[in-house]
């Protein structure tokens, strides 16, 4: 695989604030790569100072091999989409996705086809001469896609890019935004906070932490091998089983079973937890069983899905088992 | 029942107030299409005084004046404040809110110590009375007025628009051209359409500072109504107020509150 963006040694300095303290990362060509986690760790900062819009306090950045760290954001071959899109209040659309080409000084027949290309692309053709302020946020955000896109920069960057929309209309763009970057093969780098829209897009997620990554993997592997207690809490809900040599077992809430207490069938591994069930919430397609462990003020949660026969109650008194094999230590 | 006579006390204590502010305006500008030389009597409409205010070549010239001083000093001051304010709302320097004090100082400041002072300077200066000093005095308490709406602008105008410029090839001088200017031309025209404004209507600091050959339209009408108030100042005076009126419309339009609507 082709690298496209290496970040080198980059360490981030704000009014004696350590943002990131010292990071490297290697982002390869035609990736689909997020930068996920809570606010102020420092993926901003990052995704900023790849666009040259930061300066870092040490570190070199390399983009398609060449040392940018010092190029103004203008001479960089990377275009961004700002989190409230910052598209032109005085131009309309057409002018908007054009800017980037007139600046270039692109010769006006080129001009014209690629934004026409890019209209048709984000679905904005009837829309080519309204103004951002008579446009709806979904619509909005197009045009700060096509604005970006329309210069074939090297790489895209994507602030929270769907930050502001309401829940379905952000579920629908997350596909159209993973079927574009697919289709145009283009790098794409994503910052988000949203665990779930990260684990739906990327092809690889680096989570960070304080300014530094704490794990670095496909998303299937965050989900099922998190490697510090971290990212278990952070993607997903998740049971801590503490153990005596220190180490957490970390329970995916779907890979608990319950079983009532003193029967369990011979099929499946003894319960190795008793306790009693508190809570039981309908979540359609499962129920979200909490149980408080017997021994302990700890509770813990299970996935059940929805069994005809059995349909738990809080109150009862349940025995929670487990494959070993789903077990996952972590020692941070 | 209470609420509708408790509406009505307002309505007439709001038209009481109006009537307060504007009257002596409107009896003014009746009186200005008075028959009469007497101010006094009512003897039918005309609208003599104005034509012979036209043809009178003082009032011309004292027109004239004013014009020219007020169009050079709104430049000079709109470049000036503008400059300042896009200075002041985008770097971050030592001793910014002493040197933003210092700006709104000009206002707050009683016009007749502006104006003493300034002519004790141009007298120390041995800098000669005049159309040239005028403009200098005009700016000097225009530019503070640029400064604030300009800056009431760009207060509104998100950095993202700028860095978004730059992130599209757009050079410092670029972005400064097709973004930075033209979202903030609201608030310079505002600003501009004041600091005119204000240079047509001064009559303290002008006192001060004008020469032999610059009599502006205030000072004409201030010497003029020393011989006694005739309907001829009235008719100037009405004008005046029309073009100040409207100017500030003009201004109220453009300014921000109204225009940012559009960006949310």
């Amino acid at each position: 695989m082709k690298e496209m963006v290496r970040v080198q040694g980059i360490k981030k300095v704000f009014d004696d604030t350590v943002v990131i303290p010292g990071l490297d990362l290697i982002i390869n060509d035609g990736e689909f790569l997020t930068l996920l986690g809570p606010s102020g760790c420092g993926k901003t900062t990052l995704l900023r100072m790849i666009a040259g819009l930061e300066t870092p306090t040490e570190g070199t950045i390399y983009l398609d091999g060449k040392d940018m760290t010092k190029l103004p954001p203008y001479k960089r071959d990377v275009n961004m989409v700002f989190q409230n899109y910052a598209l032109f209040p005085h131009m309309d659309v057409e002018e908007n996705i054009r800017f980037g080409l007139k600046m270039k000084q692109v010769p006006k027949d080129e001009q014209d086809v690629r934004v026409e290309k890019l209209l048709k692309l984000t679905h904005l053709e009837k829309f080519r001469h309204r103004f951002p302020s008579e446009m709806s946020g979904g619509q909005q955000q197009r045009v700060a896609i096509a604005r970006a896109l329309v210069n074939n920069p090297k790489v895209l960057l994507l602030d929270e890019p769907l930050g502001a929309l309401d829940y379905q209309l952000r579920k629908k763009l997350q596909i159209e935004l993973k079927n574009l970057q697919r289709q145009l093969g283009i790098t794409f780098i994503f910052v988000t906070h949203d665990q779930e829209e990260a684990l739906t897009m990327s092809d690889r997620i680096v989570v960070m932490n304080e300014g530094e990554i704490e794990q670095d993997d496909t998303p299937g592997n965050l989900y099922h091998k998190p490697q510090t207690r971290f990212v278990a809490k952070f993607i997903g809900e998740t049971n801590f089983l503490e153990q005596e040599d220190g180490s957490t077992n970390v329970m995916r809430p779907e890979k608990l079973n319950l079983c009532p207490e003193g029967f369990h069938g011979q099929d499946h591994p003894k319960p190795k937890l008793f306790g009693t069930i508190t809570d039981v919430i309908f979540y359609g397609t499962i129920d979200k069983v909490f149980v408080k462990l017997d021994d302990s003020e700890q509770k813990v949660v299970a996935y059940q899905y929805f069994d005809d026969i059995k349909k738990w109650q809080a109150g009862e008194r349940v025995g929670i088992w487990w494959y070993p094999q789903d077990e996952v230590m972590v020692h941070k | 029942m209470p609420k509708t006579w408790r509406n009505h006390v307002l309505l007439a204590y709001s038209l009481a107030i109006i009537a307060f502010l504007y009257l002596p305006l409107v009896i003014l500008a009746a009186y200005s299409f008075n028959a009469s030389r007497v101010n006094a009597v009512w003897s039918g409409f005309t609208v003599d005084w104005y034509l012979s205010l036209f043809k009178n070549r003082r009032v011309l010239e004292a027109l004239t004046n004013s014009l020219i001083i007020a169009f050079f000093s709104t430049i000079v001051s709109t470049i000036l404040g503008t400059t300042a304010a896009i200075a002041l709302n985008r770097y971050k320097f030592k001793y910014q809110n002493v040197i933003n004090g210092l700006l709104y100082l000009p206002i707050l400041i009683p016009e007749i110590v502006m104006g003493l002072s300034l002519l004790v300077l141009f007298s120390q200066a041995h800098f000669p009375l005049g159309k040239g000093t005028l403009v200098l005095a005009h700016i000097t308490f225009c530019v503070s007025f640029v400064v604030i709406t300009v800056n009431a602008r760009l207060e509104g105008m998100k950095p993202e628009y700028e860095q978004a410029a730059m992130d599209l090839y757009a050079t410092p001088w670029q972005t400064f051209r097709y973004i930075t200017l033209p979202i903030a031309m609201p608030g310079i025209v505002a600003g501009a359409l004041i600091a005119f404004t204000l240079s047509i209507d001064d009559f303290i600091i002008s006192f001060f500072v004008a020469g032999p050959n610059s009599t502006t339209l205030p000072l004409y009408i201030y010497a003029m109504v020393k011989r006694g108030i005739s309907p001829e100042i009235n008719a100037l005076s009405t004008l005046m107020m029309i073009v100040t009126v409207s100017l500030v419309i003009i201004a109220q339009i453009l300014q921000p509150q109204h225009t940012s609507k559009k960006e949310e």
